[in-house]
């Protein structure tokens, strides 16, 4: 009987020790200097911010189209989408920034997400312009944002303590916006894996190559990217390369930063064709959180600090964006 | 059958201490997974839906061994209204352990996030996400964790006044 009671006695303070631990372990998550999704979301949306719509990539325009996989990458993952045939999906063409009234074409950098569902899996991608991050964690790119905010050569007395830009800037010296969204070419920045049916995995970074004819914008005012892409949709003109590049062992599948050399092996999966397009808060894309976390059988995430920063951040603003939106936020705009 | 209950059935307090530290890392994994932007983030978030899976099917099992089995009496010295009271807060208890997983499974399911538990099968999502009804559940789940929290206080409280004031033996009812 005592020994019994000394067992329960035992019990309760294991029981009571673990929950302590617990509680302490978890203590320097919160109490360090890192940054959290919350600050990170607040250093995005700004102030004031816009109450219904998304915290980043604000003004966008929502696509569907469908994915023509030639099957040359079923050797290297299981994913249903890559299987040849004809994938459907949702999209949206965006511009970065806080506003969802911004002038589209000062906005520095573009972007493509897409979304396919296939059984009960799901696939998101999103996309942007630049083919690299400047930096390689989260932590670095708050405050490269708040150097880009902070304005004047805050920005340069950044990147010079941040030699790894270097890619980044290159890109930058040389890259000058199209006439038109359809013209850009699409970086998943990120790394992922593709995983074979042996489980066998390859590291890859993906591109979307513009096959459309290039024009001349004949749209001048805030909206013209978007105005000029239902032009382009209205000919069926806008279509994409999808394009893989297979990582060697020499590179660092996990930093975002660093491009890759340009004689790495490269796979054409297949061609992305946009058939139709609604503006945002019409279309399906608005109630979407373009999580690139959301992946299906055959694919998995790297250790990329920035990538596995992206799930935490993007939830916090759909979880803001979607009360406002339950509240009223956005009533009476639906036609904007 | 007129010996008087005393103590839960093994099988009670087994699951009762088991779903406590469950349900307790619950909670601090949830409150990290919102927070935090480091790379363990994903592997966390995929442990707590999959614990969360876990935590409804638990609370199935238990409320079926609960109505079968005899819960023992409380002592006859407990004014009533505090019997009512106990037996009250129980079964909020059992409600928000009810609501809190099955929110976070509809939450999931409006915004368009299949759910794959522990890699053995994935549950479908909607096939285009209603931000509506995500935002519903998702503040529900938030708030039904909040009231939880709040009961605990209270219930852990009663277990201590019970085993070191009153010495009535409700606590080692428990035990
Ligand atoms: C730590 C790094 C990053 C953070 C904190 C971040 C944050 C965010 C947030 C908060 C949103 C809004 C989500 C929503 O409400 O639905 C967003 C959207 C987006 N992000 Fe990021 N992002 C990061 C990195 C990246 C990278 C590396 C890319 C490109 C490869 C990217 C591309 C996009 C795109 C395309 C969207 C818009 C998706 C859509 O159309 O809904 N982001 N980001
Ligand atoms: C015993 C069960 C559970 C407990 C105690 C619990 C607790 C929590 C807590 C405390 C949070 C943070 C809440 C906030 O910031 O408002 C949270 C978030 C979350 N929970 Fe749970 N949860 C449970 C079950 C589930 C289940 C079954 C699922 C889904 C399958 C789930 C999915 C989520 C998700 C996705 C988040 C993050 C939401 C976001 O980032 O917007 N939870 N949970
Ligand atoms: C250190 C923490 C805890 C202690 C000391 C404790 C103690 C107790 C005790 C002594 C009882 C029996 C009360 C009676 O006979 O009237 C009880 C019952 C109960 N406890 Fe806890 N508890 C703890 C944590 C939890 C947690 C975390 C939950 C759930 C989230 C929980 C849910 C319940 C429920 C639902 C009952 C009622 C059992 C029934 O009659 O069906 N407890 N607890």
């Amino acid at each position: 009987m005592i020994r019994y009671s000394l067992a329960r006695f035992y019990g309760i303070s294991a029981f009571v020790a673990w929950y302590g631990a617990v509680l302490f372990l978890t203590q320097p998550a919160q109490a360090s200097t890192k940054v959290t999704a919350q600050q990170f979301v607040d250093l995005q949306q700004g102030q004031p911010h816009f109450p219904g719509f998304r915290r980043a990539h604000a003004k966008g325009v929502c696509v569907s189209g469908e994915f023509v996989s030639n099957g040359s990458l079923t050797h290297y993952s299981d994913a249903e989408v890559f299987s040849a045939g004809v994938h459907p999906f949702i999209g949206r063409f965006s511009i970065a920034g806080n506003n969802p009234h911004a002038d589209e074409l000062s906005a520095p950098v573009r972007s493509f997400a897409l979304s396919f569902v296939t059984g009960s899996e799901r696939w998101n991608i999103a996309m942007n312009t630049p083919p690299v991050m400047a930096v390689s964690n989260p932590h670095d790119f708050y405050q490269q944002l708040v150097a880009i905010k902070q304005g004047g050569d805050a920005i340069k007395t950044f990147f010079a303590k941040h030699p790894e830009s270097a890619d980044f800037l290159a890109w930058k010296a040389s890259y000058t916006p199209t006439e038109s969204l359809a013209l850009e070419t699409y970086h998943s920045i990120n790394a992922f894996y593709l995983h074979d049916a042996r489980s066998n995995k390859q590291a890859v970074r993906w591109q979307m190559l513009p096959l459309g004819e290039a024009s001349k914008n004949p749209f001048t005012d805030s909206a013209a990217l978007q105005k000029e892409l239902a032009a382009r949709i209205a000919h069926g003109n806008v279509r994409f390369t999808w394009q893989f590049t297979l990582a060697a062992p020499a590179d660092d599948e996990n930093n975002p930063a660093i491009q890759w050399p340009s004689n790495r092996a490269q796979v054409n999966a297949g061609e992305i064709n946009i058939t139709q397009w609604q503006p945002q808060l019409e279309g399906a894309c608005h109630a979407l959180n373009f999580d690139p976390l959301i992946l299906p059988t055959g694919l998995s995430a790297t250790a990329d600090p920035i990538l596995r920063a992206r799930s935490a951040a993007y939830a916090e603003s759909y979880r803001r964006r979607a009360k406002e939106q339950l509240i009223g936020a956005l009533g009476g705009k639906e036609s904007e | 059958m007129n010996k008087l209950v005393t103590r839960y059935t093994f099988t009670m307090r087994l699951l009762h201490w088991s779903m406590a530290v469950l349900i307790l890392s619950m909670v601090c994994a949830g409150l990290a997974i919102v927070s935090s932007l480091e790379p363990w983030q994903l592997s966390l978030l995929g442990l707590h839906k999959s614990f969360g899976v876990l935590a409804l099917i638990l609370l199935i099992l238990r409320f079926i061994v609960r109505v079968q089995s005899t819960a023992p009496a409380l002592p006859s010295t407990m004014p009533v209204i505090q019997v009512k009271l106990a037996k009250f807060s129980h079964w909020l208890l059992y409600f928000l352990m009810l609501v809190i997983p099955v929110s976070g499974l509809l939450m999931q399911y409006f915004g368009a996030r299949p759910i794959v538990v522990f890699d053995l099968l994935t549950m479908p999502a909607a096939m285009v996400a209603n931000i509506e009804y995500f935002a519903v559940f998702r503040e529900g789940h938030g708030f039904a964790v909040l009231l939880l929290l709040l009961v605990l206080v209270v219930h852990i409280s009663a277990a201590c006044f019970h085993h070191f004031i009153r010495k009535d033996g409700v606590f080692k009812s428990m035990l």
